[in-house]
């Protein structure tokens, strides 16, 4: 191991880092309106909405992210005067909007069934609690039925946030010099694949580490009801003091 | 020259790709059925680390674990393909040689998806092993079973009966993963498409035909995975 390349490395490395950031939380920012969207046509029980949502969530999580990618960046030039035409093609000429488009509509994907499970798992005697106080409608699903749902979803909601750092690793195939994509270019100039790998792969694990952390500070936040309460410190009273 | 529709293209006519792509498509097959099977063994050994390895074999598991899903797949493919091929070079100098080896594509693709899965694999085995009861591991003591004759008749198969549902999960991420083969030039189905793309300048039909055929395969495997889950399970009381 030769610890100054070592160094040199990390260094080119690191400038990828706000790039792979940028692509990881446009997608899930982005893919997580698309989702309660996909996830309330769902759960309208209206067939002509829960049909085409179950269609897109069956085909995206179907097949490879990759695929997709490619799809949107080289197979849409082939529309490329119609797209010219709606004045689309100034969004789908760059990698940069192609990558977090992909990554959104994937994620959309995923974290729809991730926030339909939440939004089940309320219990029905809270809306019926609502009820009796007389919410319905918007002020009951924002009030009731969305906190309980959120704070249900959260942990497998984390786990897609780290597969969507993950994914952004996909971006550097067409072009985009995040963290993955620096380390290809370092290897294939080096050869020393081994030292590059150590260090994106840190990167990335201290990356994720951070996010897993953020995500448990907000569980415990979001659940005041389950921690123990605090101690109450017992008041002197004036008399004794 | 006319513009081909669509189905000449993708057919298997004189100017199809048809049978190329099915052929990249029994490719994508292969590897990835390579790289489960090489992530099965994996994950078997480390599955048994974690659960009886002293403190330093089960840290190492779990270091393994954490860290092989905690990084890209990607960059763990180009370690494999660059790292490879590196690594070969200087066994080869020992010997004489010089100059580049190339490690063949299907196997750095396997073996990159198979210590991917591994890790997957392992925490699938180790929750389906802890399903497992205990009175059964002790009968099996008690009639005299020793270690490897259990872990054939009583731990395996009810490992993994227990194991399916999570086997099929994992062997859907890999078929996704054998995707990314083809940035080392295995021509799989991705790749077999990125070629024609390029030579018939259609790369929407070809990327939405490679996407169709990704379904089916899912398709399938999905219905393959359910009917061995209910198979295995066919003794079982249910709850509920």
């Amino acid at each position: 191991m030769d610890f100054a390349f070592m160094r040199d490395s990390f260094l080119t490395l690191i400038g990828g880092v706000p790039l792979t950031l940028n692509l990881a939380f446009m997608a899930v920012g982005l893919g997580a309106v698309l989702a309660m969207l996909l996830a309330l046509m769902r759960m309208s029980g209206l067939k002509v909405l829960d049909w085409p949502a179950q269609a897109y969530v069956f085909v995206f999580r179907g097949t490879p992210l990759l695929v997709q990618i490619f799809l949107i960046y080289y197979g849409l030039g082939q529309f490329r005067p119609t797209l010219q035409e709606w004045g689309l093609w100034t969004f789908f000429r760059e990698p940069y909007w192609c990558a977090v488009f992909a990554l959104t509509l994937n994620t959309a994907a995923y974290a729809s069934e991730i926030i339909r499970g939440g939004l089940q798992s309320v219990p029905h005697n809270q809306v019926e609690a609502a009820r009796a106080c007389g919410m319905s409608g918007f002020l009951l699903f924002r009030r009731i039925v969305f906190p309980i749902a959120v704070r249900q979803a959260l942990p497998a909601y984390g786990s897609e946030i780290i597969l969507m750092v993950k994914a952004t690793s996909l971006a550097s195939i067409i072009t985009m010099m995040e963290v993955t994509g620096l380390a290809a270019k370092l290897i294939s100039q080096s050869f020393r694949a081994v030292e590059v790998f150590v260090v994106a792969g840190l990167i990335y694990l201290v990356l994720n580490f951070i996010i897993t952390r953020i995500i448990m500070a907000i569980e415990w936040w979001l659940s005041p009801h389950l921690r123990r309460p605090p101690a109450v410190e017992p008041r002197l009273e004036a008399a004794h003091v | 020259m006319q513009q081909l529709s669509y189905f000449e293209l993708v057919g298997f006519g004189p100017n199809g790709w048809g049978w190329a792509l099915l052929t990249a498509a029994a490719m994508t097959i292969a590897v990835a059925i390579c790289g489960f099977l090489t992530g099965s063994v994996v994950g078997t050994l480390v599955a048994w680390g974690k659960i009886g390895g002293n403190l330093v074999i089960r840290s190492l598991a779990d270091g393994y674990t954490t860290v092989l899903r905690g990084i890209p797949d990607l960059l763990v493919i180009y370690l494999f393909y660059f790292g490879g091929s590196a690594a070969l070079g200087a066994i080869g100098s020992l010997f004489g040689a010089d100059g580049f080896i190339g490690v063949p594509a299907f196997v750095t693709g396997a073996l990159a998806i198979g210590i991917i899965s591994g890790a997957y694999q392992a925490e699938v085995f180790r929750g389906a092993y802890q399903v497992v009861s205990r009175g059964e591991i002790e009968a099996a003591r008690s009639v005299g079973m020793h270690r490897w004759l259990m872990f054939r008749r009583i731990i395996a198969p009810q490992v993994l009966r227990y194991a399916i549902p999570g086997l099929g999960n994992t062997w859907q991420l890999v078929l996704k993963e054998s995707a990314l083969i083809s940035v080392t030039g295995l021509v799989e189905l991705l790749r077999q498409s990125h070629i024609a793309a390029g030579s018939t300048r259609r790369p929407f039909d070809f990327y939405l035909t490679a996407a169709v055929l990704y379904l089916l395969i899912t398709w399938v495997s999905t219905y393959l995975f359910q009917r061995a889950e209910t198979h295995s399970m066919r003794g079982m009381r249910r709850a509920s």
